[in-house]
């Protein structure tokens, strides 16, 4: 149980003000208590509402503390020039809530909100931790325990319903409705028909598809039996789910009833709630999420190895530069063919922009194009004030997940057209929005392109500071790509990676993923983090913008193994030809890194289940409800996660006591929190990944094994 | 993979590929692409190309298709900065210039029929012998199977001279290897060091040379492709485990003598998809991660006074080198040899003097181990060139010793004192025929050292039955026929025991699943009165087997319950079988070919198969290299029939196994044997016509067709008419 942290007993005061002084303003004392300056008086009749929280000033930033990433920093000093704010100024004007961050705030009823949170600097007696509940009486576990639940079905239905839209265009493609998609992966398309059950013997791919895409999307409401892809797994890790009952059965069905479950009076047993919050985790890491992945894939390529660049610098002076943000391909993708369109290309120049135009991805619409078409990455999550900061965006095209809304205040500054997208994400105070229908993908695409370049001429030059900096990186890694490129078209395995964790050349495998977190330094966590595993040996595999933050910092070179990794992993990179972090993905692509926990299960040597093998998850700077959705998927795959920043119940003792300790008995994985130390992060994955080792026997060296004729007989 | 390595590997195949492409469209220009390609006498067409795509290239424009194929797999090169992940483009790239080479080769035989020679030992004039056959395949394919030779060194250059290049290629020999030999470098080529430096090579003394280019040494990927095919029993076609079974079970590396050029490390690559290293005498690049071989990928620098070693550490190979007491190299490798003319110094028995060979048994305390004792001259008393009686007496004693082990161990004398370098044995019992050459006197060699051979090998082998072992070598010959006279007594007794010997006698057959290293669900039952399929253990073998080593490849059966007399069907064998096989054999028939014949591994000596107009059998063996009348070749029929499966219509066996009464005894036996290759008919002529007699058929061989009566059904079908063979009036073969 951690106790509280200056910068949260500062909040909690800053709260308690705001209370005494709605107290006060009830009463009609007014004022603040403290002998402040007193609050003007509400005027008759009007309800009481409490004024904002009190802002902290702030003064002069030293920003080199807040991001190691130059073109942000340059950005942020802009701001500071300019008088914008961005959420890096807002970060440091306002703390997170002490009471709702740790798990203690229940608010599923109007009875309260009811704050549970444990006494401050002293342990409390058994008597006391009794009466320490909510109104109705649940116990601080429950009211945690149903946080974190909701807050697992959020990012589940987050990734699931991307994955939903992605299979509903697959379907209509399929079917011959959607005349700008087409079914691009037919090995992956065959494939997948085993794992749906659909007959191909002579069978059209039209039809073919047709049938995966109803099938996929029937995932969603089944309402009885087990998602198809859980059949992936492991058998052993199939057992553990059966005999937990947590195979999810259908995926809105899984969501629904984290919902349910977690509302007023329903479930009140904490290590139930956990256990429904892993179905319906599940249902999104071996359901939506995989779905999301397997049909993108087929319906816009798998990814191969390519050549892409990050950071802002992809745009130019002379170009119309547009950004992709958000999440989901299926604009993108149609925009990536509509700037490439010559007749675009020619208007953009005959408004002025000799250089045609660029586009850039922020986010993981950005992963999604970058890892297909080498399209480059304009920057992470938290780089999206960034670019419109450079005065030079036409227009920022948005979708769904981690649009900050602080981008259309920001965007008025400048020319900047913010356009959202999506039908279910609007936006108060955006450019415009178009609804954007499958039917009429090229249409809408031209129409915002069209519009973006007709904005061109509103860029206001005085106000343009583009950066130049722009990193190379090797990018593409799906789970196919790892497979074909350890073994080429004959000899495709993981048996390589295997071999070279047994002999230890590679000591274990590591998935940095997730956000990029205003609350910590930008991008430090990841990429020291990153630089800490791959010279202890480890292989980094990465996702979302974690991936970006380590493509920024060189990490996603071949040329990084030589300068950053170990002396073993160097020369397992070298051999491979690889850089030593792995670029698989958008965050809804972590399901290629079960793929490939899976893979290397099935090829043998390291166990027989996820929960065996020497790897482990860490998300060093998330912020998403996906991540923790994520997190918990991965948990119940067997794997050991470590969350920086924040958890979500860390006030709470024994929720947070299941989650770190005894879940690790029933799954063989568990969860582990470091604030924002990323070396102490290194240091307990690596000792994660030594006693995964030491259970396996394969912490010394081994001898080298000379057959004979009798083992090859045993071979069978 | 190095990315040097990578950038070399994907220039040399792209040169390799050009080099073909010209090669392929001259031929088109010339022949057409209907004209037909193949390599001498194989059925797997081109063999890396059959085994790995499962495409039979039957012609020129089969081998367009296949060109076209491998230009999509040759990656562009590799990019100086921020280069993308290489090896899995590396391994296809060297998978084509596999595919090329064979393409390149197959054109060479088409343009140059006479460029290469096919035989097993290169003559004067002609040093490379080309692609081997199915019939060299499948004849040293037992010696892969039973672990005789343990896999093979592909060596590719030259030494830095021939006395190196002729230390290396005794030190691989020591070790039981092949060495198929290809490439050049500095103007010569390894197998011309060795002919220079004097050494013997050939396929005889398992130095091969396949040819001068590096393109030969695809001769070597395709030996090894073929192995998975016909003794492993996979699919063409199924690249992966014909890949991973040469991984597993071939133990092959290449030894890289001199500059390694773009094209040699192409063809690495394409060896390294097979789980084969490269190991450099050049100070190249290495990868030294495991993962597609089994350890190293490339090693280099290596001294030659260490290349061998390292290549079979290297590997994963444990090679077992035999140490025996004698001045000249010993092993397997040296079997083949041949002693002629000039080089010999002395010569007993074929036919000009006797020699003979007698192992028995004696009590314990008549024994003494370890005693050798010559009676007569030795080689140092008698004239280089001489011809001398040979008497060998080999008496053993030991507590779990029987006197049915006696022919077993005798048996032995013929290899073991082969093993020897500069010796040489033909023959057994009293028509043995014995050489020593030259080199072997020089280096010391003397007649006791036979002696201390056996005395060695006996014990080393044989440890668990025989506790003492001492030798008599006779050179007087009133010694040597007194010895003849005690021997024809014992080989009388010994004959008239395994005569007699029938299937209904004996409860205990005999397993043998010593090629399962190469054939994983075969398993042979042997049986009184059935030899292991390969000819090489008989019952009494494996019996003895047993005893020598009690959890090997041969396990004594009960045979339980008799299911079926007719078809030879017991409980206890398909019990054995199912789990020998590890379920994929649930039953078998000893006796029949139509019903359930037993399985065939790889390295059977014969193949029997229905010829249902003729209303009989065939059989063929593999050193019949003509067409046959159930239409196919020896090859395509093995091919066909091999790897572990039951094949209805078709069954492996040993050559002795025709003159069995057993024979396809539930067809009606021998009296069904409608067809034979003239030599083998000869060869098994009085036995044939024994067995018939006892059936009333006394002169059964004479009505036996062969290729000279016709090589279809319908051309032998009036002789066996005329010579009216019984098999024409039986019930129909095929039901």
């Amino acid at each position: 149980m951690a106790t509280l942290s200056r910068e949260e007993i500062e909040g909690l005061k800053e709260m308690v003000g705001v209370f005494r002084a709605i107290k006060n303003l009830a009463q009609g004392l007014g004022g603040i208590a403290g002998g402040e300056a007193p609050v003007a008086a509400p005027a008759e009749g009007l309800p009481v509402v409490a004024p904002p929280p009190r802002k902290k000033e702030l003064g002069p930033v030293d920003w080199t503390q807040h991001t190691i990433d130059p073109v942000t920093l340059e950005g942020l000093k802009r701001a500071d020039q300019e008088g914008y704010k961005t959420t890096f100024h807002r970060a440091l004007t306002m703390t997170a809530c002490p009471i709702g961050k740790g798990g203690t705030c229940c608010k599923i009823c109007n009875m309260g909100p009811c704050r549970v949170l444990p006494p401050k600097g002293r342990d409390e007696t058994p008597e006391e931790r009794k009466k320490r509940t909510g109104l109705c009486g649940a116990t601080p576990e429950t009211i945690a325990a149903r946080n974190f639940a909701r807050m697992v079905a959020a990012g589940t239905a987050s990734h699931s319903d991307h994955g939903r839209h992605v299979a509903h265009t697959f379907l209509h493609a399929a079917k011959g409705e959607l005349p700008d998609y087409q079914i691009k992966d037919v090995p992956k398309l065959l494939a997948l028909a085993l794992d749906f059950g659909v007959e191909t013997q002579g069978r059209e791919i039209k039809d073919i598809a047709t049938e995966i895409g109803e099938k996929a999307l029937a995932q969603y409401g089944q309402q009885d039996g087990e998602l198809t892809y859980v059949k992936r797994a492991p058998l052993k890790r199939q057992e553990i789910w059966r005999k937990e009952g947590v195979t999810p059965i259908g995926i809105d069905r899984s969501v629904v009833e984290v919902m349910h479950m977690s509302s007023m009076g329903v479930n009140q047993d904490m290590e139930h709630i956990i256990r429904l919050a892993t179905r319906c985790a599940l249902a999104d890491g071996w359901g939506g999420s995989m779905i999301a992945t397997d049909l993108s894939d087929i319906l816009y390529g798998t990814p191969v190895p390519i050549l892409g660049k990050v950071n802002l610098g992809c745009f130019k002076e002379d170009t119309v530069n547009i950004v992709v943000h958000g999440h989901e391909p299926s604009l993108s993708e149609i925009i990536v063919q509509a700037v490439q369109d010559p007749e675009m290309v020619k208007y953009a120049k005959s408004k002025g922009a000799n250089g045609g135009i660029s586009l850039g991805g922020i986010c993981c619409t950005s992963n999604e194009i970058l890892m297909r078409h080498g399209i480059p990455v304009a920057g992470n999550y938290l780089q999206q004030e960034m670019a419109v900061i450079t005065g030079a965006v036409e227009a920022m095209v948005v979708d769904v997940q981690c649009v900050m809304q602080g981008l259309a205040e920001l965007a008025k500054c400048y020319h900047t057209q913010i356009v959202t997208t999506s039908p279910i994400a609007q936006m108060q105070g955006a450019y415009k929005h178009y609804a954007f229908d499958e039917h009429h993908a090229l249409e809408t695409a031209r129409a915002i392109v069209k519009d973006a370049i007709d904005n061109f001429p509103n860029r206001d030059k005085n106000k343009v500071a583009l950066p130049t900096e722009q990193q190379d990186m090797v990018v593409g890694f799906s789970h196919e790509t790892i497979n074909y490129m350890l073994g080429g078209m004959f000899r495709a395995s993981y048996r390589p990676l295997n071999d070279n964790i047994i002999n230890g050349k590679v000591r274990g495998l590591a998935g940095i993923v997730g956000c990029g977190n205003a609350r910590v330094k930008h991008d430090e966590l990841h990429v020291t983090l990153a630089k800490e595993l791959i010279k202890n040996d480890v292989l980094v595999l990465t996702t979302g913008c974690s991936a970006i933050a380590l493509g920024k910092a060189g990490l996603l070179t071949p040329e990084a193994a030589q300068k950053y990794a170990g002396a073993g992993l160097a020369e397992v990179c070298d051999a491979v030809g690889i850089p030593p972090v792995l670029h698989m993905g958008a965050c809804v692509d972590n399901s290629r890194i079960l793929m490939a926990a899976t893979a290397v299960v099935r090829d043998g040597g390291l166990g027989d289940d996820i929960s065996d093998i020497p790897a482990v998850g860490v998300a060093p700077e998330w912020m998403s409800e996906k991540a923790v959705a994520i997190g918990q998927y991965f948990v119940a795959s067997g794997a050991y996660v470590l969350f920086g920043v924040g958890f979500p119940t860390i006030n709470e003792d024994v929720c947070t006591n299941y989650l770190f300790k005894d879940i690790e008995k029933v799954y063989g994985g568990r969860w582990d929190f470091v604030e924002k130390d990323p070396m102490k992060m290194a240091k307990r994955c690596l000792a994660q990944i030594d006693a995964k080792r030491k259970a396996l026997g394969i912490d010394k060296a081994r001898e080298r094994v000379l057959a004979d004729m009798a083992m090859r007989r045993d071979l069978g | 993979m190095s990315k040097i390595v990578a950038a070399n590997v994907i220039a040399g195949a792209h040169k390799i590929y050009e080099q073909t492409r010209k090669k392929y469209e001259k031929a088109v220009k010339k022949y057409g692409k209907k004209k037909e390609i193949s390599f001498p006498n194989t059925g797997y067409y081109l063999p890396v190309i059959y085994g790995i795509l499962g495409f039979p290239v039957k012609n020129l424009g089969d081998a367009g298709v296949v060109l076209d194929r491998s230009e999509q797999l040759i990656p562009p090169q590799v990019r100086e900065k921020h280069h993308l992940p290489y090896l899995g483009p590396v391994l296809d790239a060297g998978m084509a210039t596999l595919f090329n080479f064979e393409i390149f080769e197959a054109i060479r035989y088409l343009e140059n029929s006479d460029f290469y020679l096919p035989a097993e030992e290169p003559s004067d004039e002609k040093l490379w012998l080309g692609a081997a056959d199915d019939v060299i395949l499948r004849k040293r394919g037992v010696e892969f199977v039973d672990g005789t030779a343990p896999g093979f060194a592909a060596v590719v250059g030259s030494a830095p001279s021939k006395e190196i290049a002729a230390d290396m290629a005794l030190e691989l020999q020591k070790k039981n290897l092949y060495v198929f030999m290809a490439a050049n470098y500095n103007g010569t080529t390894f197998a011309q060091q060795l002919i220079d430096a004097g050494v013997q090579i050939g396929w005889n003394t398992r130095l091969v040379p396949f040819g001068s280019d590096i393109s030969a040494a695809v001769f070597a990927v395709g030996f090894a492709t073929r192995a998975a095919l016909s003794f492993g029993g996979i699919q063409p076609g199924d690249f992966r485990k014909v890949l991973i079974y040469n991984k597993d079970r071939v133990f092959a590396f290449v030894l890289a003598l001199g500059d390694v050029t773009d094209e040699w490390y192409a063809a690495a690559a394409g060896a390294i998809n097979y789980g084969f290293p490269t190991i450099a005498d050049t100070p190249i690049p290495e990868i030294l991660p495991t993962g597609v071989c089994t350890y190293e990928h490339v090693v280099s620098n290596i001294p030659h006074s260490e290349i061998v070693s390292r290549g079979v550490e290297i590997r994963g190979l444990k090679v077992t080198v035999t140490e025996v007491p004698v001045p000249v190299a010993y092993g397997p490798a040296f079997e083949g040899e041949r002693i002629r003319g000039e080089d010999i110094y002395i010569e007993a028995g074929g036919g000009k003097t006797q020699a003979i060979e007698l192992t028995v048994m004696k009590e314990m305390d008549q024994v003494e181990d370890g005693k050798v004792e010559l009676i007569g001259p030795d080689l140092k008393d008698v004239e280089a060139g001489s011809r001398i009686p040979l008497g060998i007496l080999v008496e053993v004693a030991g507590r779990k010793m029987q006197s049915d082990f006696e022919p077993i161990l005798e048996r032995q004398i013929h290899h073991l004192i082969n093993y020897a370098q500069g010796l040489m044995h033909i023959g057994q019992r009293d028509i043995a025929w014995v050489r020593i050459g030259k080199g072997a006197v020089e280096k010391g060699f003397n007649l006791s050292h036979i002696g201390s051979i056996l005395h060695a090998k006996y014990h080393q082998d044989f440890g668990n039955v025989v506790d003492k072992v001492q030798v008599k070598i006779f050179t007087d010959k009133t010694k040597v026929d007194e010895l003849l006279a005690q021997a024809r007594g014992v080989y009388a007794k010994r004959d008239a025991r395994v005569e007699g010997m029938t299937d209904e006698d004996e409860n205990t057959f005999y397993s043998c699943t010593l090629c399962q290293s190469f054939a994983p669900s075969h398993v042979c039952v042997v049986t009184p009165e059935r030899t292991g399929l390969c000819g090489a253990y008989n019952w009494l073998d494996c019996k003895a087997s047993f005893e020598i080593n009690p959890t090997g490849p041969n396990q004594p059966i009960e045979k339980g319950a008799v299911l079926d007399e007719r078809l030879g069907q017991w409980q206890g064998v398909n019990a054995f079988v199912q789990q020998a096989s590890r379920g994929k054999v649930e039953k078998y028939n000893a006796y029949s070919i139509m019903v359930d014949p037993m399985t065939s591994c790889g390295c059977f000596e014969c193949i029997a198969a229905v010829l249902p107009v003729a209303n009989g059998v065939m059989s063929v063996d593999r050193d019949y290299k003509g067409m046959t009348p159930c239409g196919m070749k020896f090859t395509t029929l093995a091919g066909s029939a091999g790897g572990g499966n039951i094949t209805p219509g078709f069954v492996g066996h040993s050559k002795l196994y025709i003159a069995s009464r057993k024979f396809v005894a539930a067809e009606g036996g021998i009296l069904r044997l409608v067809w034979l290759p003239k030599a083998l008919k000869e060869q098994l002529k009085d036995k044939i016509n024994q067995i018939g007699a006892e059936m009333g058929v006394p002169d059964l061989a004479d009505r036996i067709a062969d290729e000279t009566v016709g090589t279809t059904e319908d051309e032998i079908l009036p002789f066996l008419q005329e010579k009216q063979h019984p098999a024409v009036n039986m019930e129909s073969i095929v039901g």
